[in-house]
Protein backbone atom coordinates (compact mmCIF):
# COMPACT_ATOMS: atom_id res chain seq x y z
CA UNK A 1 0.00 0.00 0.00
CA UNK A 2 1.41 3.49 -0.96
CA UNK A 3 2.31 5.90 1.87
CA UNK A 4 -0.47 7.09 3.79
CA UNK A 5 -1.24 11.19 3.91
CA UNK A 6 -1.37 11.44 7.45
CA UNK A 7 0.84 9.16 9.85
CA UNK A 8 0.31 9.06 13.62
CA UNK A 9 2.52 6.47 15.48
CA UNK A 10 2.30 5.44 18.83
CA UNK A 11 1.49 9.52 19.88
CA UNK A 12 1.11 10.12 23.46
CA UNK A 13 0.24 13.99 24.38
CA UNK A 14 0.77 14.86 27.59
CA UNK A 15 -0.73 18.42 29.00
CA UNK A 16 -0.22 20.17 32.15
CA UNK A 17 -3.23 21.97 33.98
CA UNK A 18 -2.23 24.30 37.26
CA UNK A 19 -2.54 21.84 39.04
CA UNK A 20 -1.52 18.36 37.42
CA UNK A 21 0.14 16.90 34.47
CA UNK A 22 -2.59 15.02 32.77
CA UNK A 23 -2.02 12.01 29.78
CA UNK A 24 -4.29 13.07 27.14
CA UNK A 25 -3.71 9.98 24.69
CA UNK A 26 -1.44 7.03 25.26
CA UNK A 27 0.37 5.19 22.33
CA UNK A 28 -2.38 6.44 19.73
CA UNK A 29 -1.85 4.97 16.18
CA UNK A 30 -4.05 5.31 13.06
CA UNK A 31 -3.39 6.47 9.51
CA UNK A 32 -5.48 8.60 6.94
CA UNK A 33 -5.16 8.13 3.76
CA UNK A 34 -5.62 11.16 0.82
CA UNK A 35 -9.97 11.61 0.32
CA UNK A 36 -10.58 10.27 3.96
CA UNK A 37 -13.45 11.09 6.10
CA UNK A 38 -11.48 10.03 9.03
CA UNK A 39 -13.56 10.74 12.45
CA UNK A 40 -11.87 10.44 16.15
CA UNK A 41 -14.95 9.29 18.57
CA UNK A 42 -14.85 8.94 21.82
CA UNK A 43 -16.55 10.14 25.25
CA UNK A 44 -15.08 13.50 26.69
CA UNK A 45 -11.18 12.94 28.16
CA UNK A 46 -10.74 10.77 25.32
CA UNK A 47 -8.08 13.23 24.26
CA UNK A 48 -9.52 13.43 20.77
CA UNK A 49 -9.39 17.32 20.79
CA UNK A 50 -5.70 16.98 22.20
CA UNK A 51 -4.83 13.97 19.20
CA UNK A 52 -6.15 17.45 16.42
CA UNK A 53 -4.55 19.98 17.67
CA UNK A 54 -1.19 18.05 17.91
CA UNK A 55 -1.75 16.92 14.27
CA UNK A 56 -2.04 21.00 14.08
CA UNK A 57 1.25 21.04 15.60
CA UNK A 58 -0.18 23.14 18.61
CA UNK A 59 1.17 20.44 21.19
CA UNK A 60 4.36 18.46 20.62
CA UNK A 61 4.03 14.40 21.41
CA UNK A 62 6.00 13.28 24.61
CA UNK A 63 6.37 9.82 22.61
CA UNK A 64 5.64 8.78 18.96
CA UNK A 65 5.81 10.78 15.84
CA UNK A 66 3.38 12.41 13.58
CA UNK A 67 3.51 12.70 9.80
CA UNK A 68 2.32 14.34 7.13
CA UNK A 69 3.05 13.09 4.18
CA UNK A 70 6.05 11.71 5.30
CA UNK A 71 7.30 15.08 6.86
CA UNK A 72 7.01 15.04 11.08
CA UNK A 73 4.72 17.86 12.14
CA UNK A 74 7.10 20.36 14.39
CA UNK A 75 4.93 23.66 14.21
CA UNK A 76 1.46 25.19 12.93
CA UNK A 77 0.92 25.82 8.69
CA UNK A 78 -1.33 26.44 6.48
CA UNK A 79 -1.37 22.73 5.13
CA UNK A 80 -3.54 21.49 8.05
CA UNK A 81 -6.41 23.87 8.29
CA UNK A 82 -8.30 24.01 11.83
CA UNK A 83 -12.17 24.62 11.85
CA UNK A 84 -12.85 25.29 15.51
CA UNK A 85 -16.54 24.82 17.54
CA UNK A 86 -15.85 28.30 18.81
CA UNK A 87 -17.75 31.22 16.84
CA UNK A 88 -15.41 33.68 17.61
CA UNK A 89 -12.35 31.67 15.08
CA UNK A 90 -13.76 34.36 12.46
CA UNK A 91 -11.72 37.54 12.63
CA UNK A 92 -14.58 40.15 13.66
CA UNK A 93 -13.27 43.13 12.13
CA UNK A 94 -12.92 41.61 8.88
CA UNK A 95 -16.11 40.92 6.15
CA UNK A 96 -16.88 37.26 5.65
CA UNK A 97 -14.52 38.17 2.11
CA UNK A 98 -11.82 39.58 4.12
CA UNK A 99 -11.61 36.63 6.31
CA UNK A 100 -11.38 34.36 3.86
CA UNK A 101 -8.92 36.37 1.97
CA UNK A 102 -6.92 37.18 5.20
CA UNK A 103 -6.49 33.04 5.42
CA UNK A 104 -4.86 33.24 1.66
CA UNK A 105 -2.54 36.18 1.78
CA UNK A 106 -1.32 35.89 5.00
CA UNK A 107 -0.23 32.17 4.55
CA UNK A 108 1.33 33.63 1.18
CA UNK A 109 -0.51 31.05 -0.38
CA UNK A 110 -1.87 33.72 -3.18
CA UNK A 111 -1.14 36.90 -4.37
CA UNK A 112 -4.12 39.61 -3.41
CA UNK A 113 -6.33 39.28 -6.52
CA UNK A 114 -6.12 35.27 -6.86
CA UNK A 115 -6.72 35.44 -2.99
CA UNK A 116 -9.69 37.63 -4.12
CA UNK A 117 -11.29 35.00 -6.68
CA UNK A 118 -11.04 31.89 -5.17
CA UNK A 119 -12.31 33.80 -1.65
CA UNK A 120 -15.54 34.43 -3.29
CA UNK A 121 -15.45 30.94 -5.22
CA UNK A 122 -15.50 29.07 -2.10
CA UNK A 123 -17.94 31.68 -0.24
CA UNK A 124 -20.54 31.11 -3.15
CA UNK A 125 -19.84 27.50 -2.67
CA UNK A 126 -20.84 26.96 0.90
CA UNK A 127 -23.87 29.61 -0.48
CA UNK A 128 -22.62 32.72 1.61
CA UNK A 129 -22.43 35.17 -2.08
CA UNK A 130 -24.53 37.95 -0.73
CA UNK A 131 -23.15 38.02 2.36
CA UNK A 132 -19.58 38.35 1.02
CA UNK A 133 -19.30 41.66 2.56
CA UNK A 134 -20.82 41.34 6.04
CA UNK A 135 -18.99 41.70 9.37
CA UNK A 136 -19.12 37.90 11.33
CA UNK A 137 -21.35 39.60 13.65
CA UNK A 138 -24.27 39.89 11.70
CA UNK A 139 -24.43 36.18 10.70
CA UNK A 140 -26.04 33.13 13.11
CA UNK A 141 -24.36 30.98 14.26
CA UNK A 142 -24.72 28.19 11.35
CA UNK A 143 -23.35 30.63 8.97
CA UNK A 144 -20.46 32.03 10.82
CA UNK A 145 -19.48 27.88 10.66
CA UNK A 146 -19.92 28.33 6.70
CA UNK A 147 -17.39 30.94 6.67
CA UNK A 148 -14.85 28.82 8.34
CA UNK A 149 -15.47 25.54 6.99
CA UNK A 150 -15.26 28.25 3.19
CA UNK A 151 -12.08 29.49 4.59
CA UNK A 152 -10.36 26.37 5.53
CA UNK A 153 -11.79 24.81 2.01
CA UNK A 154 -10.05 27.89 0.23
CA UNK A 155 -6.73 27.20 1.82
CA UNK A 156 -6.88 23.49 -0.49
CA UNK A 157 -4.79 22.35 2.59
CA UNK A 158 -3.88 18.36 2.85
CA UNK A 159 -5.91 18.06 5.47
CA UNK A 160 -8.90 19.87 7.07
CA UNK A 161 -8.95 19.46 10.83
CA UNK A 162 -12.35 19.96 12.26
CA UNK A 163 -13.00 20.14 16.25
CA UNK A 164 -16.13 19.88 16.66
CA UNK A 165 -17.53 22.30 14.11
CA UNK A 166 -21.57 21.90 15.35
CA UNK A 167 -21.30 21.26 18.68
CA UNK A 168 -22.29 24.84 19.16
CA UNK A 169 -25.28 24.66 17.26
CA UNK A 170 -28.82 23.89 17.46
CA UNK A 171 -30.06 20.56 16.68
CA UNK A 172 -31.56 21.64 12.70
CA UNK A 173 -28.93 23.42 11.82
CA UNK A 174 -26.43 21.20 12.82
CA UNK A 175 -28.10 18.55 10.25
CA UNK A 176 -28.12 20.48 7.79
CA UNK A 177 -24.35 21.34 8.54
CA UNK A 178 -23.64 17.66 8.17
CA UNK A 179 -25.64 17.35 4.84
CA UNK A 180 -23.78 20.32 3.26
CA UNK A 181 -20.27 18.89 4.58
CA UNK A 182 -21.17 15.69 3.13
CA UNK A 183 -22.32 17.53 -0.37
CA UNK A 184 -19.27 19.64 -0.45
CA UNK A 185 -17.40 16.49 0.41
CA UNK A 186 -18.70 15.16 -2.89
CA UNK A 187 -17.75 17.67 -4.59
CA UNK A 188 -14.25 18.10 -3.92
CA UNK A 189 -13.08 15.03 -2.10
CA UNK A 190 -10.59 16.75 0.21
CA UNK A 191 -9.18 14.81 3.38
CA UNK A 192 -10.77 16.06 6.41
CA UNK A 193 -10.04 14.89 10.20
CA UNK A 194 -13.22 15.54 12.29
CA UNK A 195 -13.72 15.12 15.86
CA UNK A 196 -16.78 14.63 17.78
CA UNK A 197 -18.40 12.68 20.68
CA UNK A 198 -21.88 12.22 19.02
CA UNK A 199 -22.02 9.26 17.91
CA UNK A 200 -24.73 9.81 15.21
CA UNK A 201 -22.45 12.30 13.58
CA UNK A 202 -19.41 9.96 13.70
CA UNK A 203 -21.60 7.56 11.45
CA UNK A 204 -23.51 10.09 9.21
CA UNK A 205 -19.97 11.95 8.18
CA UNK A 206 -17.35 9.69 8.50
CA UNK A 207 -16.08 6.54 6.03
CA UNK A 208 -13.75 5.28 9.00
CA UNK A 209 -14.22 5.99 12.06
CA UNK A 210 -11.69 5.89 15.44
CA UNK A 211 -12.95 4.84 18.73
CA UNK A 212 -10.95 6.09 21.65
CA UNK A 213 -11.87 5.24 25.13
CA UNK A 214 -11.09 7.66 28.16
CA UNK A 215 -8.53 8.66 30.93
CA UNK A 216 -5.57 8.28 28.76
CA UNK A 217 -7.68 8.15 25.36
CA UNK A 218 -6.30 4.66 23.99
CA UNK A 219 -7.50 3.20 20.44
CA UNK A 220 -10.61 1.05 20.94
CA UNK A 221 -11.18 -0.17 17.66
CA UNK A 222 -11.14 1.43 13.80
CA UNK A 223 -14.95 0.70 11.81
CA UNK A 224 -15.55 1.29 8.60
CA UNK A 225 -19.19 3.19 7.82
CA UNK A 226 -21.09 4.22 4.57
CA UNK A 227 -22.83 6.59 6.26
CA UNK A 228 -26.17 4.87 6.13
CA UNK A 229 -26.05 2.82 10.22
CA UNK A 230 -27.40 -0.32 8.69
CA UNK A 231 -27.72 -3.79 11.04
CA UNK A 232 -24.62 -5.51 10.14
CA UNK A 233 -23.92 -9.57 10.23
CA UNK A 234 -24.14 -9.20 14.25
CA UNK A 235 -27.35 -7.98 14.31
CA UNK A 236 -27.25 -4.72 15.21
CA UNK A 237 -27.03 -1.43 13.91
CA UNK A 238 -23.72 0.31 13.66
CA UNK A 239 -24.04 3.07 16.18
CA UNK A 240 -25.15 0.58 18.72
CA UNK A 241 -22.06 -1.62 18.18
CA UNK A 242 -20.33 1.58 18.33
CA UNK A 243 -21.80 2.80 21.30
CA UNK A 244 -21.67 -0.44 23.07
CA UNK A 245 -17.54 -0.66 22.32
CA UNK A 246 -17.40 2.92 23.74
CA UNK A 247 -19.51 2.73 27.30
CA UNK A 248 -19.26 -1.49 28.23
CA UNK A 249 -19.07 0.11 31.75
CA UNK A 250 -22.47 1.18 32.30
CA UNK A 251 -22.36 4.43 34.43
CA UNK A 252 -20.79 5.80 31.84
CA UNK A 253 -23.90 4.62 29.04
CA UNK A 254 -26.05 6.55 31.19
CA UNK A 255 -24.87 9.78 30.03
CA UNK A 256 -23.99 8.81 26.91
CA UNK A 257 -27.19 8.71 24.89
CA UNK A 258 -26.80 12.23 24.22
CA UNK A 259 -26.80 14.71 21.34
CA UNK A 260 -28.20 13.18 18.18
CA UNK B 1 -62.98 39.36 47.64
CA UNK B 2 -65.58 36.76 48.44
CA UNK B 3 -67.50 34.14 47.03
CA UNK B 4 -70.47 33.67 48.67
CA UNK B 5 -72.36 31.71 46.27
CA UNK B 6 -73.16 28.31 48.07
CA UNK B 7 -70.86 26.63 45.46
CA UNK B 8 -67.44 25.60 46.05
CA UNK B 9 -64.79 27.61 44.40
CA UNK B 10 -64.17 25.10 41.64
CA UNK B 11 -67.57 24.28 41.25
CA UNK B 12 -68.60 27.91 40.27
CA UNK B 13 -65.54 28.22 37.82
CA UNK B 14 -65.65 24.80 36.39
CA UNK B 15 -68.38 26.12 34.25
CA UNK B 16 -68.34 29.35 33.87
CA UNK B 17 -65.17 28.53 31.89
CA UNK B 18 -66.14 26.22 29.75
CA UNK B 19 -69.76 28.06 28.66
CA UNK B 20 -67.81 31.27 27.73
CA UNK B 21 -69.47 32.21 24.61
CA UNK B 22 -66.27 32.51 21.73
CA UNK B 23 -65.80 35.69 20.18
CA UNK B 24 -67.83 36.62 17.20
CA UNK B 25 -64.33 37.15 14.93
CA UNK B 26 -64.53 40.10 12.24
CA UNK B 27 -68.09 41.15 13.74
CA UNK B 28 -65.19 44.09 14.87
CA UNK B 29 -67.12 47.52 12.63
CA UNK B 30 -63.97 50.02 13.69
CA UNK B 31 -60.53 47.89 12.93
CA UNK B 32 -58.06 48.12 14.70
CA UNK B 33 -54.64 50.68 12.56
CA UNK B 34 -51.99 48.08 12.25
CA UNK B 35 -49.60 51.21 12.37
CA UNK B 36 -50.03 54.63 12.33
CA UNK B 37 -47.35 57.65 11.84
CA UNK B 38 -46.18 59.26 15.03
CA UNK B 39 -46.90 62.69 15.31
CA UNK B 40 -44.80 65.82 14.98
CA UNK B 41 -44.13 66.17 19.05
CA UNK B 42 -43.82 62.68 19.58
CA UNK B 43 -41.02 62.24 16.93
CA UNK B 44 -38.90 65.51 17.98
CA UNK B 45 -39.17 63.87 21.84
CA UNK B 46 -37.47 60.75 20.28
CA UNK B 47 -34.23 62.87 19.13
CA UNK B 48 -31.77 62.79 21.86
CA UNK B 49 -29.99 65.67 20.76
CA UNK B 50 -33.00 68.31 20.86
CA UNK B 51 -33.74 66.70 24.49
CA UNK B 52 -30.71 67.34 24.94
CA UNK B 53 -30.53 70.81 23.85
CA UNK B 54 -33.87 71.76 25.80
CA UNK B 55 -31.82 71.24 28.84
CA UNK B 56 -29.18 72.71 27.83
CA UNK B 57 -31.80 76.20 27.13
CA UNK B 58 -33.38 75.41 30.29
CA UNK B 59 -30.17 75.49 32.33
CA UNK B 60 -28.84 78.41 30.78
CA UNK B 61 -31.97 80.23 31.14
CA UNK B 62 -32.12 79.34 34.74
CA UNK B 63 -28.03 80.47 34.72
CA UNK B 64 -28.98 84.20 33.40
CA UNK B 65 -31.82 84.55 35.64
CA UNK B 66 -30.29 83.46 38.75
CA UNK B 67 -26.85 85.94 37.66
CA UNK B 68 -29.28 88.93 36.80
CA UNK B 69 -31.25 88.66 40.17
CA UNK B 70 -27.99 88.39 41.80
CA UNK B 71 -26.85 91.25 40.19
CA UNK B 72 -23.06 90.51 41.36
CA UNK B 73 -21.02 90.32 38.24
CA UNK B 74 -17.91 89.55 40.50
CA UNK B 75 -18.74 86.59 41.59
CA UNK B 76 -21.57 85.39 39.08
CA UNK B 77 -21.36 86.88 35.66
CA UNK B 78 -24.87 86.47 34.16
CA UNK B 79 -24.73 83.86 31.21
CA UNK B 80 -24.79 86.72 28.37
CA UNK B 81 -22.00 88.25 29.99
CA UNK B 82 -20.07 84.95 29.88
CA UNK B 83 -20.92 84.74 26.05
CA UNK B 84 -19.72 88.07 25.47
CA UNK B 85 -17.23 87.56 26.86
CA UNK B 86 -15.84 84.20 24.89
CA UNK B 87 -17.05 86.03 21.91
CA UNK B 88 -14.39 88.99 22.45
CA UNK B 89 -11.99 86.26 23.91
CA UNK B 90 -12.43 84.65 20.42
CA UNK B 91 -12.33 88.11 18.37
CA UNK B 92 -9.30 89.31 19.63
CA UNK B 93 -7.52 85.96 19.35
CA UNK B 94 -6.65 85.84 22.78
CA UNK B 95 -8.60 83.10 23.90
CA UNK B 96 -7.52 80.78 20.64
CA UNK B 97 -3.63 81.27 21.51
CA UNK B 98 -4.21 80.01 24.48
CA UNK B 99 -6.24 76.78 23.95
CA UNK B 100 -4.14 76.07 20.84
CA UNK B 101 -0.80 76.52 22.95
CA UNK B 102 -2.70 74.04 25.33
CA UNK B 103 -3.24 71.89 22.84
CA UNK B 104 0.28 71.54 21.29
CA UNK B 105 1.78 70.91 24.75
CA UNK B 106 -1.01 68.11 25.56
CA UNK B 107 -0.53 66.48 21.82
CA UNK B 108 2.95 66.51 22.85
CA UNK B 109 2.30 64.46 25.84
CA UNK B 110 -0.38 62.05 24.90
CA UNK B 111 1.77 60.94 22.14
CA UNK B 112 4.55 60.56 24.11
CA UNK B 113 2.99 58.90 26.85
CA UNK B 114 1.52 56.69 23.54
CA UNK B 115 5.13 55.73 22.17
CA UNK B 116 5.79 55.00 25.80
CA UNK B 117 2.86 52.50 26.52
CA UNK B 118 3.25 50.77 23.06
CA UNK B 119 7.16 50.13 24.01
CA UNK B 120 6.43 48.81 28.05
CA UNK B 121 3.83 46.44 26.19
CA UNK B 122 5.96 45.26 23.83
CA UNK B 123 7.52 44.26 26.61
CA UNK B 124 5.94 42.95 28.80
CA UNK B 125 4.06 40.67 25.44
CA UNK B 126 7.47 39.45 24.81
CA UNK B 127 8.31 38.37 28.15
CA UNK B 128 7.40 36.80 31.33
CA UNK B 129 9.18 38.98 32.87
CA UNK B 130 8.34 42.03 30.90
CA UNK B 131 4.88 41.35 32.02
CA UNK B 132 5.75 41.48 35.62
CA UNK B 133 7.62 44.75 35.21
CA UNK B 134 4.59 46.14 33.70
CA UNK B 135 1.91 44.94 35.98
CA UNK B 136 4.17 45.71 38.72
CA UNK B 137 4.67 49.65 37.33
CA UNK B 138 1.32 49.83 36.77
CA UNK B 139 0.07 48.98 39.79
CA UNK B 140 2.40 51.34 41.79
CA UNK B 141 1.81 54.04 39.17
CA UNK B 142 -1.66 54.26 38.00
CA UNK B 143 -3.42 54.87 41.12
CA UNK B 144 -0.94 58.06 41.27
CA UNK B 145 -2.45 61.03 40.58
CA UNK B 146 -0.15 62.78 37.86
CA UNK B 147 -0.59 66.32 39.21
CA UNK B 148 0.84 64.72 42.79
CA UNK B 149 4.25 64.81 40.49
CA UNK B 150 4.22 68.50 39.67
CA UNK B 151 6.08 69.79 42.56
CA UNK B 152 9.05 67.04 41.63
CA UNK B 153 8.51 67.86 37.73
CA UNK B 154 9.23 71.81 38.35
CA UNK B 155 12.26 70.73 40.15
CA UNK B 156 13.79 68.68 37.74
CA UNK B 157 12.71 70.51 34.42
CA UNK B 158 12.47 73.80 35.84
CA UNK B 159 9.48 76.08 35.23
CA UNK B 160 8.57 75.22 31.71
CA UNK B 161 6.91 72.95 28.85
CA UNK B 162 9.37 70.37 29.87
CA UNK B 163 7.90 69.70 33.75
CA UNK B 164 4.31 69.91 31.89
CA UNK B 165 5.04 67.52 28.97
CA UNK B 166 6.39 64.92 31.85
CA UNK B 167 3.33 65.12 33.73
CA UNK B 168 1.24 64.58 31.41
CA UNK B 169 3.65 61.76 30.01
CA UNK B 170 2.89 60.41 32.87
CA UNK B 171 -1.04 60.69 33.10
CA UNK B 172 -1.41 58.89 29.82
CA UNK B 173 1.39 56.20 29.90
CA UNK B 174 -0.55 53.83 32.77
CA UNK B 175 -3.74 54.17 31.79
CA UNK B 176 -2.95 53.52 28.15
CA UNK B 177 -0.44 50.69 29.13
CA UNK B 178 -2.70 48.96 31.64
CA UNK B 179 -5.47 48.72 29.15
CA UNK B 180 -3.45 48.17 25.96
CA UNK B 181 -1.87 44.97 28.11
CA UNK B 182 -5.14 43.72 29.48
CA UNK B 183 -6.76 43.69 25.87
CA UNK B 184 -3.86 41.47 24.56
CA UNK B 185 -3.93 38.91 26.93
CA UNK B 186 -7.73 38.56 26.86
CA UNK B 187 -7.44 37.52 23.20
CA UNK B 188 -9.03 34.59 22.90
CA UNK B 189 -7.02 31.37 22.21
CA UNK B 190 -8.85 30.44 19.46
CA UNK B 191 -8.24 33.89 17.77
CA UNK B 192 -4.82 33.30 18.81
CA UNK B 193 -4.70 29.44 16.66
CA UNK B 194 -6.18 31.06 14.05
CA UNK B 195 -2.81 33.57 13.34
CA UNK B 196 -0.74 30.80 13.92
CA UNK B 197 -2.38 28.24 11.73
CA UNK B 198 -1.83 31.04 8.76
CA UNK B 199 1.61 30.78 9.74
CA UNK B 200 1.69 34.62 11.01
CA UNK B 201 4.22 35.48 13.84
CA UNK B 202 6.57 37.83 15.25
CA UNK B 203 5.54 41.24 14.39
CA UNK B 204 2.88 40.44 11.47
CA UNK B 205 0.70 38.11 14.33
CA UNK B 206 0.98 41.26 16.66
CA UNK B 207 -0.04 43.78 13.59
CA UNK B 208 -2.94 41.33 11.84
CA UNK B 209 -3.81 39.58 15.39
CA UNK B 210 -3.49 41.11 18.39
CA UNK B 211 -3.54 44.32 17.75
CA UNK B 212 -6.76 44.41 16.13
CA UNK B 213 -8.45 41.61 18.45
CA UNK B 214 -7.70 44.11 21.53
CA UNK B 215 -8.20 47.42 19.31
CA UNK B 216 -11.78 47.98 21.77
CA UNK B 217 -9.53 47.55 24.94
CA UNK B 218 -7.14 49.99 23.67
CA UNK B 219 -9.20 52.81 22.14
CA UNK B 220 -10.98 52.72 25.81
CA UNK B 221 -7.43 53.16 26.90
CA UNK B 222 -6.86 56.05 24.55
CA UNK B 223 -9.97 58.06 25.40
CA UNK B 224 -9.01 57.35 29.33
CA UNK B 225 -5.65 58.65 28.68
CA UNK B 226 -7.18 61.80 26.54
CA UNK B 227 -9.47 62.46 29.87
CA UNK B 228 -6.37 61.93 32.66
CA UNK B 229 -4.17 64.50 30.14
CA UNK B 230 -6.74 67.08 29.95
CA UNK B 231 -7.47 67.42 33.27
CA UNK B 232 -4.02 66.95 34.42
CA UNK B 233 -2.78 69.65 31.78
CA UNK B 234 -5.84 72.22 33.24
CA UNK B 235 -4.92 71.62 36.62
CA UNK B 236 -1.36 72.15 35.94
CA UNK B 237 -1.62 75.40 34.11
CA UNK B 238 -3.37 76.71 37.12
CA UNK B 239 -0.80 75.97 39.05
CA UNK B 240 1.81 77.86 36.65
CA UNK B 241 1.39 78.00 33.48
CA UNK B 242 3.74 81.04 32.04
CA UNK B 243 6.61 80.29 30.27
CA UNK B 244 8.27 83.15 28.68
CA UNK B 245 5.15 85.26 28.17
CA UNK B 246 2.87 82.41 26.94
CA UNK B 247 0.66 80.51 28.68
CA UNK B 248 -2.40 78.24 28.09
CA UNK B 249 -6.13 77.62 29.03
CA UNK B 250 -5.54 77.29 32.45
CA UNK B 251 -3.39 79.90 32.84
CA UNK B 252 -5.75 82.72 31.14
CA UNK B 253 -8.58 81.25 33.50
CA UNK B 254 -6.15 81.73 36.38
CA UNK B 255 -4.42 85.70 35.20
CA UNK B 256 -8.40 86.62 34.63
CA UNK B 257 -9.53 86.05 38.22
CA UNK B 258 -6.89 87.93 39.33
CA UNK B 259 -7.78 90.28 37.26
CA UNK B 260 -11.02 89.84 38.36
CA UNK B 261 -12.51 89.78 35.06
CA UNK B 262 -14.76 87.15 36.12
CA UNK B 263 -16.62 86.87 32.44
CA UNK B 264 -13.78 85.38 30.87
CA UNK B 265 -13.09 83.46 33.65
CA UNK B 266 -16.18 81.96 33.35
CA UNK B 267 -15.26 81.53 29.27
CA UNK B 268 -12.33 80.00 30.00
CA UNK B 269 -13.84 77.47 31.58
CA UNK B 270 -16.97 77.10 29.21
CA UNK B 271 -13.56 76.52 26.47
CA UNK B 272 -12.51 73.55 28.46
CA UNK B 273 -15.69 71.81 28.62
CA UNK B 274 -16.41 72.38 24.88
CA UNK B 275 -13.04 71.26 24.02
CA UNK B 276 -13.43 68.44 25.96
CA UNK B 277 -16.29 67.22 24.58
CA UNK B 278 -15.40 68.28 21.35
CA UNK B 279 -12.72 65.61 21.16
CA UNK B 280 -15.11 63.00 22.71
CA UNK B 281 -17.92 62.91 20.53
CA UNK B 282 -16.31 64.12 17.03
CA UNK B 283 -12.83 62.44 17.18
CA UNK B 284 -13.39 59.33 19.63
CA UNK B 285 -16.66 58.85 18.93
CA UNK B 286 -15.77 58.84 14.94
CA UNK B 287 -13.48 55.96 15.63
CA UNK B 288 -15.62 54.05 17.78
CA UNK B 289 -18.43 53.67 15.11
CA UNK B 290 -15.98 53.54 11.99
CA UNK B 291 -14.37 50.26 13.80
CA UNK B 292 -15.78 48.81 17.11
CA UNK B 293 -19.26 49.26 16.27
CA UNK B 294 -18.77 48.27 13.04
CA UNK B 295 -17.31 44.95 14.05
CA UNK B 296 -19.53 44.24 16.84
CA UNK B 297 -16.92 44.42 19.05
CA UNK B 298 -18.34 47.31 21.09
CA UNK B 299 -18.31 45.80 25.20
Amino acid sequence: MSQPLLDVRDVTLQYKTSERLVTATNRVSFQIRTGDRFVLLGPSGCGKSTLLKAVGGYIAPVAGEIRLAGVPIRKPGPDRVMVFQEFDQLLPWKTVKENVKFALTASRTLGDKEAEERALHYIAKVGLAKFADSHPHTLSGGMKQRVAIARGMAMEPQILLMDEPFAALDALTRQQMQDELLRLWDDTHFTVLFVTHSIPEAVKLGNRILLLSAHPGRVRDLIESDGSDRVDDSGQLLSERIHRQLFDNPTEREEAFHVA
Amino acid sequence: MSLDTGYPAGALLQPKLSAAPTPAPAADPAPVLAERPLGLAETLYNIPTLRKTLILVLLAAAWQLYASRLNNPLLFPTFGATLEALFDGIESGALLTRASFTLKILLTGYGGGIVLATLLTGIAIGSRLGNDLLETLTAMFNPLPAIALLPLALLWFGLGNGSLIFVLVHSVLWPVALSTHAGFKSVSTTLRMVGRNYGLSGPRYVTQILIPAAFPSILSGLKNGWAFAWRTLIAAELVFGVSSGSGGLGWFIYENKNQLEIPSVFAGLLTVILIGLAVENLIFRTIETRTVRRWGMHV
